[in-house]
């Protein structure tokens, strides 16, 4: 990027405190199995997995118990071993709380593997092996959107990307599981990168770490040392740098277009917790079972990083790391910038849960909503460009295509414009809401089409129904009369 | 309409916040214009004081009749938002400081009432408040508007004592003639209007000398250009304020009066003289940079605050009026809508057309 380009780029994003330490500076500590995993059927991107297993079927740690369904949609494993006791629903990890199918799983207290399938040279593999292997491992995008990474590796050899982008910006305040993880598994971490980069077909790796980690920086620099092909690159910290588009232009000063995909700039973009998955997989053959979970926040006993069983409660977790020192203002789980606000401690850990936070009212800072005042921090804050404070006094309006027509459709939803607003409005709620009537508004449209085409159809069909009744009454008539006639000739030629 | 969702309870995140409010805001910038508007009443004694007490009551009284008779709720919080004070404060900055009481009342009422709520209230105003009513003061009362006052600091012999600064508020005492005194716009463009060069108006001993500390006539808030100066350094360190705008009104007054200048030099005032006189500081720290009458990005900032310079300098120098700030303000900010559609963002991704770009093509990798 040249003096120029610099002087001239626009300043994006926010810089929140942090919170990250004194968290991330604690030991990993391992969640005991509890009694009882619920394992969420909807825990990735794209259509529920399907149950393979029965009610009373006994399973060990690692056995499929759920397939794909789709194109888009991942395996599930057993966490743990134990017995299947029920299929049926349970609250969502969603502030709805809405039911969803999940397998109940009981812990026979043994936590004993199944036969898993290593593999010594992955590099001897074919890319398509590979991505069979990690999709039969149920591995999904770490960072939260838990896009099935064999999709997104098949789809990336196809297209012929040539830079392997790891996210391990984790930009979200108070998360600190990829920073543990770059510690604790830096080799691991570069090793899952290097199988990565076999699979993509991509020549090099470059790994995207903001420079408030300098522990992680440091660590992965070392076990990347030997691979000239696995580059460490630190990028500043600000939020938020671990959004795709901005860790692209950041790390190769390319943009990808509004209607594209990272591909169509010879890039794909893998969390580094994906990495290390990866690596589970191909060399040791394990599924994905279990994932690091960040528990922090003013209200936590012991914050800390915690590997936990996926399916665990979360009110397990929280009992683990000490239980609560006060009833927080909000549980959410992920970061406090995109995260969820939970409706209660009894949902199950997903594999995109990267953090669970308890957070007192003093560190969420909500306050009673202000007239815009047109400030235009947000307009500051959007690392995308856009308008937040016109779109959201056109989705007020109701004008909802007025709001598309200045780039509603392009917001990320990463919340620094509500983050930075003085006047308090949820930014994001309003595009959030604007976003699902469009959706719901592009559905009725899709209806109302479907509804038109059938009633033409069938106005077309009755149509042509009474014409050819017309039709075949008009040649009853003419030969009734033929016959008639032929009678009075008949009657006629003897007289 | 009652939207679709809760918004009473935003539990959407970000569950975080950067922690300011529209009310510190507020209170930053009164805090800016304290040193200037302290100066003010050392330098015009108590009656200046009292003029910008009453403007400032009057602001919050006519704010509150306007949100009760509107059926607002919560009007205490509204009052205590700030922003009534602010324009309250930033009008009494731009009143000679010994005009009567009324004067105060009277543009009190027409920046809230009409300047404000009739729009719907804070954030939805199209023209600066505060220069609504100066203007229409000016028009419709250009006597009380235009009688300013030497400098009469207090403690000196000749400044009125608390007591007779009140009765000079009230309109009790008539202002000795000795007292009044032209601002030094006014007394150039009186002069150049009797066919006298600039040279010739400033020579006699009587005459304004320009003055950088502002011993001088004027209303409070364009004696003290240097700590207004201060004050707006002050709200750019803090983030109040971003520099595109006063950048924009200093640029664009003092290029065209520094050329002016320097071709008829008898004619045309210097930058600097335009730059510390008149409420040029004040506007361009403290008026231009309301956001709510301004553009909302940076481009179109620079360009608002150009033209509210240009504009100043044309007013100054050419129009019939001294002083050409609020005329400028308020042409400006008609344009803001404009400037907002034009100057927008580039969004990431897309030309600024609004079409996707195209991707780099393959191989370009460095």
């Amino acid at each position: 990027m040249g003096l120029m380009e610099k002087c001239f780029t626009r300043a994006w994003g926010v810089h929140p405190e942090t919170h990250k330490r004194p968290a991330a500076d604690v030991p990993t500590r391992t969640l005991p199995v509890p009694e009882r995993l619920y394992v969420s059927l909807s825990q990735h991107l794209g259509a529920p997995a399907r149950p393979a297993v029965l009610v009373g079927q006994k399973v060990r740690k690692g056995d499929k118990i759920a397939d794909p369904q789709g194109a888009v949609s991942a395996a599930l494993h057993a966490p743990t071993s134990g017995t299947i006791v029920a299929i049926g629903e349970i609250p969502a990890p969603h502030p709805s709380g809405l039911p969803v199918l999940a397998i109940t799983l009981a812990s026979d207290g043994k936590d004993e593997w199944t036969d898993l399938e290593g593999c010594a040279d992955p590099f001897a593999l074919a890319p398509a092996e590979i991505s069979q292997r990690v999709a039969a491992a149920g591995v999904v995008g770490l960072g939260g959107a838990t896009f099935p990474a064999a999709v997104k590796l098949s789809l990336s050899a196809k297209a012929k990307v040539r830079t392997l982008i790891i996210n391990g910006g984790e930009c979200e305040p108070y998360l600190s599981c990829d920073d543990r993880l770059m510690r604790d598994a830096a080799a691991a971490c570069v090793d899952g990168i290097r199988i990565m980069l076999h699979a993509t077909g991509a020549s090099t790796a470059l790994v995207g770490i903001e420079d408030d980690k300098p522990e992680a920086i440091a660590a992965m620099r070392e076990a990347a040392r030997p691979y000239a092909e696995v580059c460490i690159r630190p990028v500043p910290a600000r939020y938020p740098m671990g959004s795709e588009k901005q860790l692209i232009l950041t790390l190769t000063g390319q943009e990808v277009p509004a209607d594209g995909r990272p591909g169509d700039v010879g890039v794909v973009v893998h969390n580094i917790g994906t990495a290390r998955a990866v690596h589970a997989a191909i060399r040791h053959g394990e599924p994905l079972v279990a994932r690091l979970v960040t528990v922090n926040g003013a209200c936590i006993e012991a914050p800390g990083n915690i590997l936990v069983p996926i399916g665990a409660l979360v009110e397990d977790v929280l009992a683990f790391a000490g239980g609560l020192a006060a009833p927080p203002a909000r549980l959410i789980m992920g970061g406090p910038m995109m995260g969820l606000a939970l409706p209660h401690a009894r949902v199950p850990v997903v594999k995109g849960t990267s953090g669970i936070l308890a957070l007192a009212a003093a560190e969420v800072g909500a306050r009673a909503t202000e007239p815009c005042i047109r400030c235009a921090r947000c307009v500051r804050a959007c690392p995308i460009g856009l308008l937040p404070l016109d779109m959201a006094r056109r989705i007020a309006a109701g004008d909802l295509s007025g709001a598309v027509r200045i780039g509603l459709k392009d917001c990320i939803a990463c919340g620094a414009c509500a983050y930075v607003c003085p006047a308090h409005i949820p930014l994001v709620q309003y595009f959030a809401h604007a976003k699902g009537e469009l959706a719901a508004q592009e559905r009725a449209r899709l209806r109302a089409e479907a509804t038109k085409k059938l009633a033409q159809a069938r106005t077309a069909r009755l149509a042509r129904e009474a014409q050819e009744k017309a039709e075949l009454a008009a040649r009853r008539k003419a030969e009734r009369a033929a016959a008639t006639s032929a009678t009075a000739s008949d009657t006629g030629a003897p007289a | 309409m009652k939207p679709a969702y809760d918004a009473a309870q935003p539990l959407a995140a970000p569950h975080a916040h950067a922690g300011h409010g529209v009310r510190q805001t507020m209170m930053r910038v009164q805090l800016a214009l304290l040193p200037a508007t302290l100066f003010g009443f050392w330098l015009y004694g108590w009656p200046a004081f009292f003029l910008w007490l009453i403007t400032l009551a009057a602001c919050l009284v006519f704010e509150f009749i306007s949100l009760r008779l509107m059926g607002r709720a919560q009007i205490g919080r509204t009052l205590g938002d700030g922003s009534a004070l602010l324009t309250g404060w930033l009008l009494a900055l731009t009143l000679p400081p010994w005009a009567p009481w009324w004067v105060g009342v009277v543009g009190a009422c027409i920046a809230i009432v009409v300047g404000k709520q009739v729009f719907g209230g804070l954030g939805h105003n199209v023209f600066n408040p505060a220069m609504v009513a100066r203007v229409a003061l000016l028009i419709a009362f250009p006597l009380p508007l235009t009688t300013w006052v030497a400098p009469l600091p207090l403690g000196s012999a000749a400044a009125p004592g608390f007591v007779e600064g009140l009765q000079i508020t009230l309109g009790q005492l008539a202002l000795p003639d000795a007292m009044s005194s032209a601002t030094l716009l006014g007394h150039a463009k009186t002069e150049l209007s009797r066919g006298l060069d600039l040279a010739q108006a400033f020579a006699g001993s009587t005459a304004p000398q320009p003055s950088w500390v502002g011993l001088r006539a004027g209303s409070l808030g364009e004696s003290a250009a240097p700590l207004l100066l201060a004050g707006g350094l002050f709200l750019l360190a803090t983030g109040v304020i971003r520099w595109q705008t006063p950048v924009g009104v200093l640029a664009g007054l003092a290029v065209p009066a520094a050329i002016a200048h320097a071709l008829a030099p008898g004619h045309y005032l210097d930058a600097g003289t335009h730059l510390f006189a008149g409420a040029l500081m004040l506007c361009a720290f403290f008026i231009a940079t309301d956001y709510v009458t301004a553009p909302a990005t940076g481009s179109g900032q620079l360009l608002f605050g150009l033209g509210v310079g240009l504009l100043t300098w044309v007013i100054r120098s050419l129009g019939g009026y001294p002083e050409g700030v609020a005329f400028a303000i308020l042409l400006m900010n008609a344009l803001t809508p404009i400037i907002d559609h034009y100057a927008k963002p580039r969004i990431l991704g897309r030309t600024r057309s609004g079409r996707p770009i195209d991707p780099a093509p393959a191989g370009k990798e460095t």
